[in-house]
């Protein structure tokens, strides 16, 4: 097994071509978001009566959700199953999660319209909406996941706690607290690691629950009593290969070496997981018999079996195949495809899926409500790569000579 | 696919839930508990009457203070050569169909809100701003609101409508069944209006009797079946017609309730928060066992 440096932050430069590049999306992004907070929703997006929902809440919400799935997959996995092998990949996978639902909840208000209501579901309960569970859901998890991170905030600071001017004073006051909070933070994490792993659990089934109320309004294809568990199974699944996605995106980005060890593991892992997830896909279209609308050629019987060909089927393959998860590509090209699928089925079920009675044309996302989209991933990326370069949070593997003890404190 | 087979899918994934769920029907309580059957009001529309005049469509924008062109402006019949729907700048409209065969007059029939007695939108919205009244109307409340649209997207019908052009307070708008004239004993606005009785209020479980007695009168001139009374669990709204009504611009609805599926899931799931703590308590215990396990380990 690797052995591990502590975790610190990466020391390089900020800007290269890349990162210019992500910054143009970003601003482009950011350019429509305005224009929708002061025009309103119907000037930028080609939402209607007809079609409420649209990619701001298929891919942006439910998608930001499903990829953030490697935060509690990997929590369970680390410190639940106690894999310490695996420590070295939960602080970033936490990183990503707690951004991730940031964004979830950035990407929720955008598309509310009467945003500055996002407060209302605190004291206006509906115990009979599934939107309701996942709104309530969603906002608990986004404060456990800001809480796991603070022993990284912490780490950082103690013991280098310089605040500018007269505020100097304090230095030691603030010191002493971030010790402190260290300390109660150690003891008490595990009520918050399980916390989080009860309530994506709860979340990430519930938000498959939402389509469930428009009936016949959502083709056979994908309108089953049992989607709440095809999410919860798809969630569990795509969480390890965002992680191996990301994993060797930024070991790339950063020419640090791949954690090659850990991600085989991972990648062992997946295959099961995958399996799983595509029995009770298979199981529910077979005793539903909803196979029947796979045997006529058209947009909506293409997107299923691309979604469960290219998304499940030749990944699993690969997930199989020693060869295959050995090489650094081929880990790369299987996990994409997991991601992949993963993304087409939430499209699927929000947007595709979606048949109003009434409709006379089709919803087809705007150029705005894409440019919002591609914003917020550009401007999370950015966040991330600042966020790793500011905090103890990738901890690269270690040359083999001096071997010293990985500590998982506060993690 | 025709629409049938479609529907038995729904059966059959309705059948499905009471596994996945694990709970029965009767856990399922209504959402509103003032809700009274007995007291229901209704409105059955014969659309066999309809001269398709729209002062209904006035009538509902007056009583809304709904910007409006004047009344005589209504007696343009070239609008029917589209299908319109009810939207948030108008709550009831008319579309027109051809007649039955042999039969000179179109068919013409007026939407609004059906005000389901288990209504998709109350059940779905995230803050309770919708509202089931005990003489079955159902209202909007923008208080609460926070426009997720989330009621458009659980509602058979197609019928909540959303101000996208607004920025601030948008809202939901759809018939509330003209909830402030009835609480003082008025009739709603349409049904004031209407020159030729096609609309007749009353407490719905009388207007299900008249409704099956007209057919009785007079079989050819009626398709048998009363719209409404038991789709999606039935409505407050009831429709006759010479044609089914699937033909005349409403759903195919099976019986069961919207909601039904969604809330014995949500329910299952969260029966009185015994599933999430039992996750709780297991994932804690496995957590345990582990360390301990560990600790034991690192200590040989
Ligand atoms: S028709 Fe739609 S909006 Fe009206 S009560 Fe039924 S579900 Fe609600
Ligand atoms: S848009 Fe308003 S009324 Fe409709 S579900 Fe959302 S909060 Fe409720
Ligand atoms: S009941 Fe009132 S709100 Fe509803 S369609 Fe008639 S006039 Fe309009």
């Amino acid at each position: 097994m690797e052995e591990h440096l502590k975790p610190m932050p990466i020391k390089q430069k900020f800007l290269t071509p890349g990162v210019w590049a992500l910054i143009i999306i970003a601003a482009f992004g950011m350019t429509a978001l305005l224009l929708r907070y002061i025009l309103g929703i119907g000037a930028i997006t080609n939402l209607s009566n007809q079609y409420p929902w649209g990619i701001w809440i298929g891919l942006d919400v439910a998608l930001g959700v499903a990829l953030a799935a490697g935060g509690f997959t990997t929590a369970a996995l680390g410190h639940i199953l106690h894999k310490d092998k695996y420590h070295a990949i939960v602080r970033p996978a936490l990183l990503t999660a707690a951004l991730g639902y940031t964004f979830v909840a950035v990407s929720v208000m955008t598309d509310l319209g009467r945003w500055y209501y996002i407060w209302h579901p605190l004291i206006m309960w509906n115990g009979n909406s599934a939107l309701f569970e996942v709104g309530i859901c969603v906002m608990i998890y986004l404060t456990v996941l800001y809480i796991e991170f603070l022993p990284i905030v912490a780490e950082r600071f103690i013991g280098k706690v310089n605040l500018p001017g007269f505020l100097s004073a304090f230095n030691n006051s603030v010191d002493r607290f971030l010790r402190f909070l260290d300390r109660v933070l150690d003891k008490t994490m595990f009520i918050f690691i399980i916390a989080g792993v009860v309530l994506s659990c709860l979340h990430q089934s519930s938000l498959g629950t939402l389509m469930i109320i428009s009936g016949q309004k959502m083709h056979p294809l994908w309108q089953t009593p049992v989607l709440p568990l095809l999410f919860l199974l798809s969630a569990i699944s795509v969480g390890f290969p965002m992680v191996i996605f990301e994993s060797i995106i930024s070991s790339r980005s950063f020419k640090l070496k791949p954690e090659t060890d850990i991600l085989r593991g991972l990648a062992d892992i997946i295959g099961p997981l995958l399996a799983i997830y595509l029995a009770f896909k298979i199981g529910d279209m077979v005793i539903r018999k909803s196979f029947v609308y796979l045997m006529e050629v058209n947009t909506v019987s293409i997107l299923y079996t691309i979604e469960l060909v290219v998304g499940i089927i030749i990944p699993l393959r690969m997930f199989f195949s020693r060869t295959l998860t050995k090489s650094i590509p081929g880990l790369f090209i299987a996990s994409s495809l997991v991601i992949l699928g993963v993304l087409l089925n939430r499209l699927n079920n929000f947007v595709v899926a979606y048949t109003p009675p009434y409709a006379t044309s089709a919803y087809v996302p705007s150029v705005g409500e894409i440019l919002v989209t591609l914003g917020f991933v550009a401007l999370e990326v950015l966040i991330y790569r600042a966020a790793v370069m500011f905090f103890p949070v990738i901890s690269q593997p270690k040359p083999a000579a001096s071997v010293s003890k990985y500590s998982a404190k506060g993690v | 696919m025709p629409k049938q087979s479609r529907r038995d899918f729904f059966k059959i994934s309705a059948a499905l839930t009471a596994v996945t769920a694990g709970v029965t029907s009767t856990k399922i309580k209504a959402e509103s508990k003032d809700y009274i059957p007995d007291k229901a009001m209704g409105v059955l529309i014969d659309t066999t009457v309809c001269i398709g005049c729209r002062k209904c469509e006035w009538a509902c924008k007056v009583a809304h203070d709904m910007p409006t062109a004047p009344l005589e402006s209504y007696d343009n019949r070239t609008v029917f050569n589209e299908m319109r729907r009810p939207d948030h700048t108008a709550l009831t409209v008319i579309n027109e169909f051809p007649g039955k065969e042999l039969d000179r007059f179109p068919i013409d029939v007026k939407y609004q809100c059906m005000h389901c007695n288990t209504p998709a939108c109350v059940s779905a919205c995230i803050v309770k701003a919708f509202h089931k009244h005990p003489n079955g109307t159902v209202t909007w409340d923008g208080s609460k609101c926070i426009g997720c649209r989330y009621c458009m997207v659980a509602c058979p019908f197609q019928i909540p409508a959303f101000e996208f052009d607004k920025a601030i307070e948008p809202d939901i708008k759809k018939c509330d069944f003209c909830f402030e004239r009835t609480k003082i004993g008025m009739l709603p606005a349409c049904v004031e209006i209407c020159p030729n009785e096609v609309l007749t209020y009353g407490k719905r479980e009388d207007l299900i009797n008249i409704a099956h007695n007209r057919i009785e009168i007079d079989p050819d001139k009626y398709e048998n079946h009363v719209y409404g009374e038991f789709e999606v669990g039935g409505t407050s709204w009831l429709y006759l017609a010479g044609k089914k009504m699937p033909e005349l611009g409403m759903p195919d609805l099976p019986r069961a309730t919207a909601p039904g599926v969604s809330e014995s899931i949500q329910h299952g799931l969260f029966a009185y928060f015994v599933p999430p703590l039992a996750l709780y308590a297991v994932l804690g215990g496995v957590m345990w066992i582990n360390k301990n396990r560990k600790n034991s380990e690192t200590e040989e």
